[in-house]
């Protein structure tokens, strides 16, 4: 289906168009430079919610089609569409990006730069998930790196280079396989191709080498990214030392970004990949998940509690995706990843709100806070519950949708991840323990504000879509679930 | 009499350098700026004529002296490395008191050599071409007279390009020797009855090819012939750096490509036939790719730093000539135009630092970004497009580059080299994070002259445009590719 005007194209580079706007501004006028970015994030949001009113949900097919030709000698098109899978991450980016862009209002070191690199990575982010070019999906994806290099690197915490550099490297070195694995699928398909729909027709033919090879190649890149136990190491440092706004794109948008990918390409494009790899894929899975938790239970800081809960949490992502043949298990894929979106992000909001007065994140430094802090406890303690997985909030749903789905496939590993919960339930109703109830020390504490309206207004869409996904989830299973059901059937060719 | 009107640009830019010098005597100002921009006119003019005269292609003289398409390609990549070349000079060659004139002038003779050398098919023109190229280049190596530094680069360069030629020539001697001829493609067809014939073509050969590689490595500074290449580098001026590292390495590679490509394709692939090329020149690029990068990091001085990044690039270009295809040749042609924009602006901002604050140390640039956000930014794409990061040309230029060796089956290699491209992002990243990351202990609001600053928006521009809307650059390349008919 193709529509009267080029959406995907707008909704990508809007961001771009305010970087522009941005650079001609004097850089001492802060205020206007802020309302610029939001203006224009705001702007992009508003084009995705126009997205969603006219997707036809019906269907697997991409819609919002547009094909140019872009570099010929190279076969490679200027070929976006969204279906299912991608309808709700753009929806979910846009989202975040708005909040992440409100919350960085306290921004006030270097703000022109700041607010020019996150438009940069909004881009970025939004065109990984349109782009059906091999080619076109590298150049997104790579793009977003150099802005996230500069956003974690000025102005993160003390640790902010070695952490910064950490993830640039990590995940180049992630990418670069990706990049061997598509110039190998390129020269394998006849004709040659970097169309992914195309590849996708194509995959089966391939040989079996050819398509473990790369899906194993694929999958490091991808892995890198969400990231999967043994690659997670950079991701404590980056979540921790970036600022409050990037720590929560970098949960929120970034992490999904490899489960994307791998449910946009390897699955559906290798499926003897998927069926060579699929148990070694759910063990990893279920390592993840414990080891998460145990380490989450370790941590002193509540910002690496909050990292560390987010391997745990991409672990269940994983555990689905080893489960191919359901389509439960991957819609409760999605749903995870929306649903650890909104959470975490809402997570790290909330721990910078606290760490911007307190200027400490360490757990055992308070104690008793709720007295202090009514309103910031409330919303803290809601999205502690929605994210040790309470029934009526969106994280329970995902959780049992993958356990549902995964079981008939794998009842053992299914049934250590479980133990997840509870050791998700431990830890965070530990924190919340330690942070909230207890003695309150009004000499220490006496002087902390309560959360402002700018910082409500920015949390209260995420608790709004946690819970409205949490007791209403047939929307947004409907909305994916011919394209889930698609790609289900690809794999099983 | 043959039609001399295809040799029209050579002759022109040949006169021209003449009369830069002729200029400089008679110029009333004594200034640097005379001279410069009358041979960045004659760069110009040399393009145009180019497009005139040679566009068409033909031959001269039995096919000695060819216009093909991949010698037009590479004429405009010698003629751009010299257009920024003088662009970034007018501060070193102001702060001289004397032979203003010589040193453009030198520069033009040397970009002649290169023209020359990209329309040879035969041995001795290609030589004498090469040679046409180098000569000037050592002088102009040590063209600082009362730098030490300068004079010891100029006096290297001129033993190691003696010595490399004189193996290079020593090659060419034996393969003479073996076939007869001297035309690139009476040998390649002499070269083909032997071997169909006798199903070998002897020991000899062999001794004949490593010679030519060695001499050719050397001149391309190819790990392990690369030893001189960081002290020739650091010694002398900026702006001949970045001309030796761009165009002096295009010549190299073209050179490589007319002897190896066009003329012993039949040896590329040990497949094809025991005494191959391709393995050994495999082998250096992996080498030259690992070493490069490794080294690199360790720099402290950034024209060093440059160096060691342009040995490893050229083992990427490596990577394509092995390929030994049309897609490897339209990849190196295509690696070597997204180089020249990427390296000539960075080493122009080296320039331009270099002119205010009198520092090559890397750690001067800490702060760069706050006192001079526009040449800081100017220098991180380029550091970006070196290290391939997209949108920039330079991620395109690798990403054609590893698509020809995968495409001939050297998949290991491309492995080896994305993974030599994440310890190139490290020490890329490293300058770019003193720049941004760092404090400004040392401010230096640098505003460029007006022809430093036109290189680097110039560069600036060619990096992103031909990063993202490459295909007419493209065309042209598969073009010269296609001139080889493999």
């Amino acid at each position: 289906m193709s529509y009267s005007y080029p959406l995907l194209s707008y909704i990508v580079f809007m961001p771009l168009l305010g970087l522009l706007v941005i650079l001609f501004l004097n850089k001492e006028k802060h205020s206007t430079i802020r309302w610029v970015s939001v203006f224009f994030s705001f702007v992009t949001m508003i084009l995705t919610l126009i997205l969603l009113k006219d997707y036809n949900w019906t269907t697997h097919e991409m819609q919002f089609v547009e094909m140019h030709q872009w570099i010929p000698a190279l076969n490679a098109q200027y070929f976006m569409g969204v279906d299912g899978i991608s309808v709700p991450m753009l929806l979910l980016t846009s989202l975040l990006s708005l909040i992440a862009i409100v919350i960085s209002f306290n921004i006030t070191k270097r703000v022109k730069e700041y607010f020019v690199f996150f438009l940069l990575l909004e881009c970025g982010m939004l065109g990984v998930f349109v782009s059906l070019d091999f080619l076109l999906f590298y150049f997104f994806w790579e793009v977003m790196l150099v802005p996230m290099y500069f956003l974690i690197g000025v102005w993160g915490g003390a640790r902010r280079e070695y952490a910064a550099i950490k993830f640039f490297l990590y995940t180049l070195f992630g990418s670069i396989f990706m990049l061997v694995a598509i110039l190998v699928l390129y020269f394998a398909s006849e004709p040659h191709t970097l169309n992914m729909l195309e590849m996708t027709k194509l995959g089966p033919s391939f040989s079996h080498g050819i398509q473990v090879f790369t899906f194993a190649f694929f999958f490091i890149a991808f892995a890198i990214k969400v990231p999967v136990w043994p690659f997670h190491t950079w991701l404590p440092d980056a979540h921790v030392e970036a600022p409050t706004a990037i720590s929560i794109i970098l949960a929120a948008v970034l992490l999904k970004m490899g489960t994307y990918g791998m449910l946009r390409i390897s699955w559906p494009m290798l499926p003897e990949g998927i069926r060579y790899f699929s148990v070694p894929i759910v063990i990893l899975g279920v390592i993840a998940i414990i080891y998460g938790a145990l380490v989450s239970m370790a941590q002193k800081d509540l910002k690496k509690l909050v990292a560390y809960s987010s391997v745990s949490h991409m672990g269940y992502c994983m555990v689905a995706l080893g489960a191919y043949t359901s389509v439960k298990a991957l819609a409760g894929c999605m749903f995870q990843m929306i649903s650890h979106g909104l959470i975490t992000g809402a997570m790290f909001l909330l721990v910078g709100v606290l760490y911007d007065r307190a200027h400490t994140r360490e757990i055992a430094a308070f104690g008793g806070i709720g007295k202090k802090l009514p309103v910031y406890t409330a919303l803290m303690v809601m999205f502690s519950m929605a994210s040790l997985g309470l029934p009526g909030m969106s994280g329970f749903i995902s959780e049992f949708m993958i356990f549902i789905g995964a079981f008939p496939s794998y009842p053992i590993l299914v049934g250590i991840s479980i133990l997840g919960v509870v050791l998700t339930a431990a830890y965070i109703l530990r924190m919340v323990q330690r942070v909230f109830l207890g003695e309150f020390d009004t000499a220490k504490w006496g002087g902390l504000t309560e959360i402002n309206a700018r910082e409500v207004l920015a949390v209260a869409p995420l608790g709004l879509l946690t819970l409205f996904i949490g007791i209403y989830p047939k929307p947004l299973n409907e909305l994916m679930r011919a394209t889930l059901e698609n790609i289900v059937m690809l794999m099983a060719r | 009499m043959e039609n001399l009107e295809l040799l029209v640009p050579e002759l022109f830019l040949f006169v021209w350098a003449l009369l830069v010098l002729m200029i400089d005597l008679f110029s009333s100002k004594r200034s640097a700026e005379v001279p410069a921009y009358f041979s960045m006119a004659g760069l110009v003019i040399t393009g145009f004529l180019m497009v005139i005269f040679q566009h068409g292609g033909g031959a001269l003289w039995n096919g000695i002296f060819v216009a093909d398409h991949f010698a037009f390609f590479f004429k405009i990549i010698f003629l751009g490395a010299a257009f920024f070349a003088v662009g970034s000079s007018f501060g070193v060659v102001g702060r001289m008191s004397h032979h203003r004139g010589e040193y453009f002038s030198l520069l033009l003779l040397s970009t002649v050599g290169m023209m020359f050398l990209a329309s040879a098919k035969e041995l001795i023109t290609l030589y004498i071409g090469l040679e046409l190229t180098t000569i000037p280049l050592f002088v102009l190596a040590a063209y600082i007279k009362t730098s030490r530094s300068s004079a010891e680069a100029g006096l290297k360069y001129m033993i190691i390009g003696a010595a490399s030629s004189a193996v290079l020539l020593y090659g060419l001697s034996i393969i003479y020797g073996l076939t007869g001829t001297t035309s690139i493609y009476q040998v390649t067809i002499n070269l083909s009855i032997h071997w169909l014939a006798y199903g070998d073509v002897g020991p000899a050969f062999t001794v004949a090819m490593m010679m030519i590689i060695a001499g050719l490595v050397f001149k391309l500074a190819i790990v392990p012939f690369h030893m001189w290449a960081p002290d020739v580098y650091e010694g002398a001026p900026i702006p001949i750096t970045a001309f030796l590292s761009v165009a002096s390495k295009a010549a190299g590679v073209v050179a490589f490509a007319r002897i190896f490509m066009g003329m012993f394709i039949a040896f590329s692939s040990n497949i094809m036939a025991p005494r191959d090329w391709g393995s050994i020149v495999a082998l250096l690029a992996a080498i030259t790719m690992v070493v490069g990068n490794i080294t690199a990091i360790r720099q402290t001085n950034i024209k060093r730093l440059l160096a060691y990044s342009s040995i490893a690039q050229a083992g990427y270009i490596m990577v394509g000539v092995v390929a030994a295809n049309t897609l490897g040749i339209a990849s190196i042609s295509f690696y070597l135009f997204a180089y020249l924009f990427a390296n000539m602006g960075a080493f122009a901002i080296v320039a331009i630092f270099a002119d205010r604050t009198g520092s090559e140390q890397i750690s001067d640039y800490a702060g760069f970004a706050k006192s001079s956000p526009v040449l800081a930014a100017a220098f991180s794409v380029f550091l970006l497009s070196l290290a391939g990061i997209p949108p920039l040309a330079g991620f395109l230029a690798k990403y054609y580059v590893f698509a020809a060796a995968i495409q001939a089956g050297y998949t290991w290699l491309v492995i080896l080299a994305v993974l030599t491209t994440v310890i190139a992002l490290y020490y890329y990243a490293n300058v770019i994070r003193l720049m941004y990351l760092t404090p400004d202990t040392n401010p230096h609001h640098i505003i460029p002259s007006f022809p430093a600053g036109m290189v680097v928006i110039l560069t600036v521009a060619g990096v992103i445009v031909f990063g993202i809307l490459p295909q007419s650059i493209l065309e042209l390349a598969l073009n010269a590719a296609t001139s080889f008919a493999f």
